[in-house]
């Protein structure tokens, strides 16, 4: 099957059918092999088994970030190309990427009550990841909002590209931002090298992450798509009554 | 039942839109209000639904239900209908009947039939056209009894058919006692009216 | 009482169904108190002391600026027309849009104030209290923004012309309810008395904001 063949939302959907099992019994096999690593690799000398939250935290700030660059493709094949898929892969991409952020936050959080003592630290990486966060949500409302799903998308397209240009920036700022404000208290994390035994079992639960993450976007892509004809046959339904009426 | 208007004067923004009106309705009548545009149609019925104030004359029902004010009595289809898009056709009939109703009881099944859409009263009112929206205003007036109807240029938006549906409905409603008065430019349907002319000729 | 049920149950499914509307204000409010520290500092001392200000502002800001379109709405499409010619007094049908307003935007808001006070570091043991005084005082931030929303109606103007119209009249709401919060993070003085004359203001804005909510929509009919 060619790459082309994938543009017609039919055959898309004939593929994810196909190929969704298979992409789930991998992502629990991974998940599997990955979360029992981690449970072998080393506990911090400092900070105990508490450590072992970065396998869940780190891979999940990968993909918050991921995803929003999946958007900002999609935004441009929405935008330049027309792509009559890269709307849906927009849209459905991200609820996945503000979980996925919203994972990074709260797994955060719960690590920084033992190290911090509080739960909530105004950290310049916790604190970009929760501007991230803001800006998903700023997009779920912009589809939300809209009651043509076209208009929507292409509005979400252009914020998502906005988005895109304005997160180092944002980055850069808020880094800045909190080291003028906290001077010494600062929290910086790790500083030492990592070892093969964080390493490996981290890098599995990354590779792990990111297949739920394509599971999960394919399957969210194609109920786009099925709600989207859904919506066709009820404006059909609604005017072919009109034309027999008349 | 009659519906009085006596020396009915009414001033909006300013600008005096009509003085010295007088007319009569009683049970089983219609009337229709003719004039060219600005000659205060609207306001004539937006005036008796209470939605503009009175600035002088007097308006009265003889033989209503006493403690309910006309506007209470009376059916408004104006130029907007009413629909909010994200609720279903059934939902938005049940919402203004439920609101609307002072007794008697709710039709919905029989109020849409009778406008020809209950095939799709599940649906969304934002997936409706121009017409069916106005044909599900047109249901409200069905769903429950009111005894006056007031209908601002009910016809618009309407195809033959639906204008031949709407005529039907407002022929059974004045056989069964009630009033019409209604705004329009042309022919509606109804069987020898009364005509009030309003503004210059 | 039925079309009270009704008009109340139409306007909450509305909300939630209409473009996650009823999100939106707790959304907002996430952001602003978010915004809060970038212009105050990440210093947590400070925040924590700043904390149950902060989520006042933020909780006043996202009632009024989610009234704007109360009534606007139901103005546009004709609604507001026969919701006038109900046997229900206009009142009633001012208050129901309002109860399903709070419930829907008001109440998510004093839901995700836990969450919010957990970044602004405010105490657990405030944290009962402030909630407390947001449980009370949010339907007198809503009550009195009916008003603002009804004569926005009236002149034809939305937007910030609420906000004018109505933040100077929500000010002693405002000081009641941050010095109850506050007494129960810095003490000395006690919870009872800003909070009672805060109940006092909410129950007081119950009674007036529909009656003048109304006597604005009437008003706006010439």
């Amino acid at each position: 099957m060619a790459i082309i063949d994938l543009a017609n939302p039919t055959r898309f959907i004939a593929l994810v059918n196909r190929v969704l099992p298979w992409l789930i019994a991998v992502t629990v096999l991974l998940f599997a092999i990955g979360l029992a690593r981690t449970m072998q690799a080393p506990d911090d000398y400092q900070q105990g088994a508490t450590v072992k939250i970065m396998y869940l935290h780190v891979p999940a700030a990968w993909l918050g970030m991921m995803a929003w660059g999946i958007m900002s493709v999609a935004a441009l094949g929405t935008l330049v190309w027309r792509h009559p898929l890269a709307d849906v892969a927009g849209k459905a991409a991200a609820p996945i990427g503000a979980a996925f952020t919203f994972i990074c936050l709260v797994t955060g959080s719960l690590w920084g009550r033992p190290t911090w003592g509080t739960y909530w630290v105004w950290d310049a990486r916790l604190t970009s990841m929760l501007v991230l966060l803001l800006l998903y949500l700023g997009v779920m409302a912009l589809y939300w909002t809209a009651d043509d799903p076209n208009r929507g998308s292409r509005a979400a397209a252009i914020l998502s590209l906005v988005g895109a240009v304005n997160l180092p920036i944002i980055k850069f700022s808020v880094d800045w931002w909190n080291t003028l404000h906290q001077g010494s208290s600062v929290f910086r994390m790790g500083g030492s090298t990592i070892s093969p035994s964080i390493l490996i079992p981290l890098l599995i639960m990354a590779i792990a992450f990111t297949l739920l993450f394509v599971t999960l976007h394919l399957a969210a892509m194609r109920n786009e798509i099925l709600r989207r004809r859904v919506r066709t046959m009820r404006l059909m339904q609604a005017q072919e009554l009109a034309e027999a009426h008349s | 039942m009659q519906l009085i208007g006596d020396n009915l004067r009414c001033v909006r923004g300013g600008r005096e839109v009509f003085a010295d009106l007088n007319f009569r309705v009683a049970s089983g009548e219609a009337m229709v209000v003719t004039g060219r545009n600005g000659a205060g149609k609207s306001s004539l019925l937006r005036v008796i639904a209470g939605l503009v104030h009175l600035t002088g004359g007097q308006l009265s029902l003889d033989g209503g239900i006493p403690e309910a004010s006309v506007a209470e009595q009376a059916h408004y289809l104006g130029h907007q209908d009413a629909l909010k898009p994200s609720l279903s056709v059934a939902e938005n009939l049940q919402f203004w009947a439920e609101f609307l109703r002072i007794e008697g009881s709710i039709e919905i099944i029989p109020a849409l039939q009778a406008v020809d859409l209950q095939p799709l009263a599940d649906l969304p009112a934002a997936y409706l056209s121009a017409g069916q929206r106005r044909r599900l205003s047109i249901a409200r007036l069905v769903a429950i009894k009111r005894p006056i109807w007031l209908l601002d240029e009910p016809t618009s938006a309407l195809d033959v058919a639906s204008q031949g549906r709407l005529a039907k409905l407002m022929r059974a409603h004045i056989a069964g006692g009630g009033m019409i008065i209604a705004a329009t430019h042309g022919p509606i349907g109804l069987d020898n009216p009364r005509e009030l002319q309003m503004g210059p000729q | 009482m039925s079309a009270f049920v009704s008009l109340l149950k139409r306007d909450m499914r509305l909300a939630i169904r209409v473009g996650g509307g009823a999100l939106m204000g707790a959304f907002f409010f996430l952001i602003v108190v978010v915004m809060m520290p970038f212009a105050v500092g990440p210093d947590l001392g400070l925040l924590s002391r700043l904390g149950p200000a902060i989520l006042w502002i933020g909780a006043l800001l996202a009632s009024l600026l989610a009234l704007d379109r109360l009534f606007a709405t139901d103005h546009e499409d004709g609604s507001l027309d026969l919701l006038m010619m109900g046997d229900m007094p206009l009142e009633l049908v001012v208050a129901a849009k309002a109860v399903a307003h709070w419930l829907t935007t008001g109440l998510p808001l004093v839901l995700i104030t836990p969450l919010l006070a957990l970044m602004l570091n405010v105490e657990p043991k405030a944290l009962g209290p402030l909630m407390l005084t947001l449980v009370v005082g949010t339907p007198a931030l809503t009550f009195i923004g009916l008003v603002g929303a009804a004569l926005s109606v009236a002149l034809r103007r939305g937007g910030l012309l609420l906000a004018v119209l109505v933040l100077p009249l929500t000010v002693p709401v405002l000081i009641f309810g941050v010095a109850a919060a506050n007494t129960a993070i810095i003490g000395p003085t006690p919870f009872g008395p800003p909070f009672t004359i805060l109940c006092g203001l909410s129950l007081m804005s119950l009674v007036i904001g529909p009656v003048a909510a109304a006597a604005a929509l009437r008003h706006g009919l010439e």
